[in-house]
């Protein structure tokens, strides 16, 4: 199914084996295997419902916040079945980062916002340290020439969503993930910070391995390597992303990126 | 043609006047003067209190004896003294330890409610605060004579049990409802998206708690605490049983003190219209008015603050 079944488990960011998963008695997973290599940018599309960003939100376990989901099958990353009991969800989340579909600051200053993971995991960190590491992370988004002077201004007023939504990226940056994961982060914006926020993440492939659930097809086709295709909650193909969109191996494939349905 | 359409248009004109039409003003007439009767009867009472207190307040009144003085004596034959400092002073002995005991346990409530309390849990611990919401007053004060009474008379050894100790824990358990219904609300207007960036960075639950939805629901949370006050400071019938009815600058919780509002609800009764007592006790009225007025307003300024920003 995969061009990379024969890598180690090591080498690969995403390992997914036989992964189900249940809203309550609703089964929006079947028999998930993907095999997602580290340092690149894989996208994942299909239509609406698909189980896209259900699959996305089981990398961190976010979804289980929700209270009523089950699983079976596993998940590894980089070597580790991060369904096995001793997982610390705090752990977890610290090596992959999220990125959400709408812009989600939280309500406390810029500066605040881009040291919050950090500072959950390094309670000790010195001023001085944390100056520096926030300074990093904006620049590395491109931000801190815009909001060097506001640093103590409350995060979620006076930014464009463009904006927002890069220090979102910017406040994963400091614990130093391997793996980020994105929940159509561009579908708030306009054309122009569609544009931008793109160029960003090809800007952070190969430091990061990168997930991104996308309905842009467009998008998945200029923005990653390779391309996972899902459909009513399985994985219909996985493959480079040119060989997807050129040359696709299912007829349903075929038809979701001809626009015959989604 | 144009004979169809003149005919049409009676018709629907006509229509206008038919069965429905009238229900519908009809009922709108009464929604109008339901509404409005609302704002004739506070804009009454305001009244009344004012024009019945307003001799006493604008002529008859020593302001420092008033609020400086603690005689209150309004039956002296030879030299009657209105000096409510001691009532203020009980009042606000009683208002500040209730919401000492009120305020960090509704809190708490509400954040368990609001963000640890799942599913039926949730759901019947809700119906129970509401349920304590709707206990009758006399119904506490009677719990405070009958029961709190001898506890604390035994438990500290003290002379008497009905005092500030007692009516605080009266009206703290009076205005938790109220407190914790409002700051669960609070805790619920703050969007999901904030729990899951701060759960997807890491957060605990308590560390998401503490940095983040308390702080962005705070407004809301002051709102809830000063509703709370002025829940406390205004009840009357719970105070006038539980707090001993005595007046007395409190200098310790175990004092009796007596309450600017159970000193209206005492003494009105049994004070002949119009004569300088009752106009004493109506300046009393507006004295309360205006510091309720004022708590609530402050209250809804801040909950509209947070509308805004």
């Amino acid at each position: 199914m995969s061009a990379t079944t024969h890598e180690s488990a090591k080498d690969l960011a995403i390992q997914a084996i036989g992964f189900n998963l249940w809203y309550g008695t609703f089964q929006a997973l079947y028999d998930v295997n993907l095999d997602i290599k580290g340092g690149i940018i894989t996208s994942l599309i299909g239509p609406s419902g698909c189980g896209k960003s259900t699959f996305l939100r089981s990398v961190n376990r976010i979804n289980e916040r929700l209270g009523y989901v089950r699983t079976n099958g596993s998940i590894t990353l980089f070597g580790k079945n991060i369904l096995d009991e001793d997982v610390e969800l705090s752990q977890l989340r610290k090596h992959v980062g999220m990125v959400f579909q709408r812009p989600n600051p939280l309500p406390i200053s810029i500066r605040d916002n881009i040291l919050y993971g950090y500072r959950i995991h390094n309670p000790n960190a010195n001023k001085s340290e944390e100056e520096g590491i926030m300074e990093a992370a904006l620049r590395k988004v491109l931000l801190w020439d815009k909001v060097k002077d506001k640093l103590n201004k409350k995060a979620s007023v006076g930014l464009s969503l463009e904006e927002m939504q890069k220090l979102c990226i910017a406040r994963l940056l400091p614990t130093n993930p391997t793996l980020l994961l994105m929940d159509e982060p561009c579908s708030a914006l306009d054309p122009k910070g569609t544009a931008a926020v793109e160029e960003l993440i090809w800007e952070l492939r190969g430091e990061f391995s990168i997930l991104i659930v996308t309905h842009n097809m467009a998008q998945a086709r200029r923005a990653s390597d390779e391309c996972i295709f899902m459909l009513m909650g399985k994985v219909m193909e996985h493959t480079k992303t040119e060989d997807l969109f050129v040359n696709p191996a299912k007829k349903e494939t075929a038809d979701y990126i001809e626009g015959r349905y989604g | 043609m144009s004979d169809i359409t003149a005919a049409t248009t009676a018709e629907a004109a006509g229509d206008r006047l038919d069965k429905n039409w009238m229900i519908d003003k009809g009922l709108q007439a009464l929604m109008f003067i339901c509404g409005f009767s609302a704002i004739i009867f506070v804009l009454g009472i305001f009244i009344f209190v004012f024009k019945e207190g307003a001799e006493f307040v604008a002529h008859k009144m020593d302001f420092a004896e008033f609020f400086f003085s603690p005689k209150w004596r309004p039956t002296s034959l030879s030299n009657p003294t209105y000096g409510i400092l001691a009532l203020i002073a009980g009042t606000a002995a009683i208002t500040a330890l209730s919401m000492a005991i009120c305020l960090p346990f509704s809190l708490g409530a509400a954040v368990f409610i609001g963000e640890f309390a799942k599913g039926k849990t949730r759901e019947y611990l809700k119906i129970l605060i509401e349920l304590l919401a709707a206990i009758p007053s006399v119904v506490w004060g009677f719990i405070g004579l009958a029961i709190m009474n001898p506890f604390i008379i035994k438990t500290f050894d003290v002379p008497i049990g009905l005092n500030v100790l007692n009516s605080s824990l009266i009206l703290a358990l009076m205005a938790a409802p109220i407190v914790t219904s409002l700051a669960e609300d609070a805790l619920k207007a703050v969007p999901d998206a904030y729990r899951e960036a701060a759960e997807a960075l890491g957060a605990t639950r308590w560390q998401m708690i503490y940095k983040v939805i308390i702080p962005a629901a705070k407004n809301g949370l002051l709102s809830a605490a000063l509703l709370g006050v002025g829940r406390a400071f205004g009840e009357t019938m719970a105070v006038l049983m539980a707090s001993g009815h005595s007046i007395n600058m409190p200098t310790s919780m175990f004092d009796s003190v007596r309450a600017l509002t159970a000193t209206i609800a005492a003494e009105l009764g049994e004070t002949p219209v119009g004569s300088d007592h009752y106009q004493a006790l109506f300046a009393i009225g507006i004295f309360l008015f205006i510091i309720t007025f004022v708590i609530n307003l402050a209250a809804d300024l801040i909950v509209r603050g947070v509308r805004k920003g």
